[in-house]
């Protein structure tokens, strides 16, 4: 049961940077900094609860607020430049972040950071989070800021043209991702007790992006089905323990081929409303 | 000192410039980020490895049949993860590629086991003295392997059918294939041709390293696509330029700055952010599509 419990809370945690991927990517741009914005926010918000005797909740927000505003910075750049170029532009952030963390004494360098008080509720936390972000993401879904930053994503010129400040919309919605990823960060930390530079290298942000593509990324459902799903696949693998890995891999790339949208789409979304209203 | 420095960083520069080239030229041809390409380079590693473990055969004989298995490994990723793909869907390549990677890695540690491996003294490590400089022999081949391969490579683009077949296809894969160029077969080569270069710089690596294990692919891809964004994406000349550039200031950068923080690495990224924000078509310009 406790294993069960502690395999839900990492999906738990997983949803949530499925998510900060998906707030950012919503506008088009395809972001491998989500593991060195986890990185911020677990140390800023380790930081603030072993160095400063904060609370748990403050300093998990602190978390989320440090990383948000490093991520407005990043975001200024981002604008500028697409695809394959951004890609490589976050990734080099990513690693940087990493290698900075390594440096840094007061943090435990490489040796890492330990002694963060556990927090026995990180399951309601998390999920918490979870609810309160799709609470956020269902009432943007039709708001003037989603829709503009749908629009933007599907056509940056025609949304510029139809009156849409895109540099506002993809600046704030790359900060938003940061902050959420800060905040998984901060409660990631205060779950394991103890981080280190080389949790957050850049096969973690691939995995967020993993989860968020799998999952679909034409509505919000889509990252948090990935993230439940790829959470737990590896657990139910089990018994094939030794080829784990390699039917991960074989079905990321059989999923490309035959379904490349993701599981959930909007006509999925649909579908189950259908089903929901009975008719 | 720093002429010594130089050399060294010219040694490591030059199997940097080789993973770049097959970067440039599959990002050249497709547009596409072939991510499990530094697992190529890994399984190039142990391949070549265990060739001289198991048969003994020196190194002029291991590189080149390490070159042909890892060529053939890229045309079957090709074949399985890249080919199959619809073409609507622009993130799908790198997912389906990092898919590779996983498989490729998890199979290498099966197979040779996690832990680092050590690659036997293939090369007598005599230091040969250039005036008043000492170079390892192993560094000297190395470098001169690299140099021979790209202008071998740089011949078989500008001279060949086949590169010209990969100029075209890398302009427009439809107008290439209006002239008679047969576009799948000529992607299919090129994902050959990117994986025995990043076979060989495996091999490579493993001489002058000494230790390899199935977790280096990353390290060197990222220094890779560093390399490649530095000469300019796709711009296969400018990567191997670059690589050297590259290997020459991370070399430097070492003995020059102070030794208590470990900048190496940020150096690195430093410089591709800084390309990425002022000049992302690299040093040596890249148009777009064309190799």
């Amino acid at each position: 049961m406790e294993y069960i419990l502690s395999v839900a809370t990492v999906a738990g945690i997983n949803i949530i940077m499925a998510l900060s991927f998906y707030a950012p990517f919503m506008t088009g741009q395809v972001s491998l900094a989500q593991a060195g914005f986890a990185a911020i926010g677990a140390y800023s918000a380790a930081v603030c609860t072993v160095k400063f005797g904060i609370p748990y909740i403050p300093a998990v927000i602190t978390g989320g607020v440090v990383t948000g505003a490093v991520g407005f910075i990043l975001g200024i750049p981002a604008l500028r430049i697409k695809g394959v170029y951004l890609l490589l532009l976050t990734l080099g952030f990513g690693e940087i972040v990493r290698v900075i963390f390594i440096n840094i004494e007061y943090v435990g360098g490489a040796a890492g950071f330990p002694g963060i008080p556990y927090q026995e509720n990180t399951f309601f936390y998390a999920y918490g989070l979870v609810l309160i972000l799709i609470v956020c993401f269902e009432r943007l879904r039709n708001s003037r800021m989603g829709r503009a930053m749908r629009a933007v994503g599907d056509d940056e010129t025609a949304a510029e043209i139809n009156g849409i400040n895109i540099t506002a919309v993809k600046l704030k919605a790359f900060a938003a991702g940061a902050f959420i990823a800060g905040m998984g960060g901060g409660i990631l930390a205060h779950f394991q007790e103890f981080i280190e530079p080389l949790m957050f290298g850049v096969m973690h942000s691939v995995e967020y992006i993993v989860f968020a593509i799998f999952g679909g990324v034409q509505v919000f459902w889509g990252p948090i089905f990935g993230a439940i799903v790829l959470s737990f696949v590896p657990e139910l693998f089990r018994f094939i323990q030794a080829w784990r890995h390699e039917i991960y891999g074989a079905l990321l790339i059989v999923m490309m081929i035959i379904k490349p949208e993701g599981v959930i789409t909007n006509d999925s979304v649909r579908f189950i409303k259908k089903v929901f209203r009975g008719n | 000192m720093v002429i010594q420095q130089l050399i060294n960083g010219l040694m490591l520069g030059s199997t940097y410039s080789l993973v770049a080239i097959g970067y440039a030229l599959i990002f050249g041809v497709l547009g596409l980020l072939h991510f499990a390409h530094g697992e190529v380079l890994m399984v190039g590693a142990f391949m070549g490895l265990y060739i001289i473990l198991w048969t003994g055969l020196p190194l002029y004989i291991t590189l080149p049949l390490t070159m042909v298995v890892t060529g053939i490994l890229g045309m079957i990723i090709q074949f399985l993860a890249i080919r199959p793909l619809k073409k609507n869907f622009h993130l799908a390549p790198l997912l389906s590629t990092i898919g590779v990677t996983i498989i490729l890695q998890n199979m290498t540690m099966k197979i040779f086991g996690g832990y680092g491996t050590r690659f036997p003294d293939t090369i007598a490590m005599d230091n040969i003295m250039l005036g008043p400089y000492m170079v390892s022999s192993a560094k000297l081949i190395i470098m001169g392997v690299s140099l021979l391969l790209m202008v071998i490579f740089y011949l078989v683009i500008k001279k060949t059918k086949l590169g010209k077949a990969m100029r075209a296809v890398a302009e427009s894969h439809l107008t290439a294939g209006f002239l008679g160029v047969n576009v799948e077969r000529t992607i299919f080569l090129t994902f050959g041709i990117a994986s025995a270069l990043a076979g060989a710089a495996g091999v490579m690596i493993g001489v002058s390293y000494s230790a390899i294990s199935p977790f280096i692919g990353l390290t060197f891809a990222l220094k890779g696509l560093v390399v490649m964004l530095l000469g300019g994406m796709g711009n296969v000349v400018g990567a191997m330029i670059g690589g050297l550039i590259l290997g020459v200031a991370e070399v430097l950068s070492i003995t020059l700055l102070p030794s208590d923080v470990n900048l190496q690495d940020i150096f690195s990224f430093g410089i591709m952010i800084i390309i990425l924000i002022f000049k992302p078509t690299g040093l040596f310009g890249s148009k777009q599509n064309q190799i």
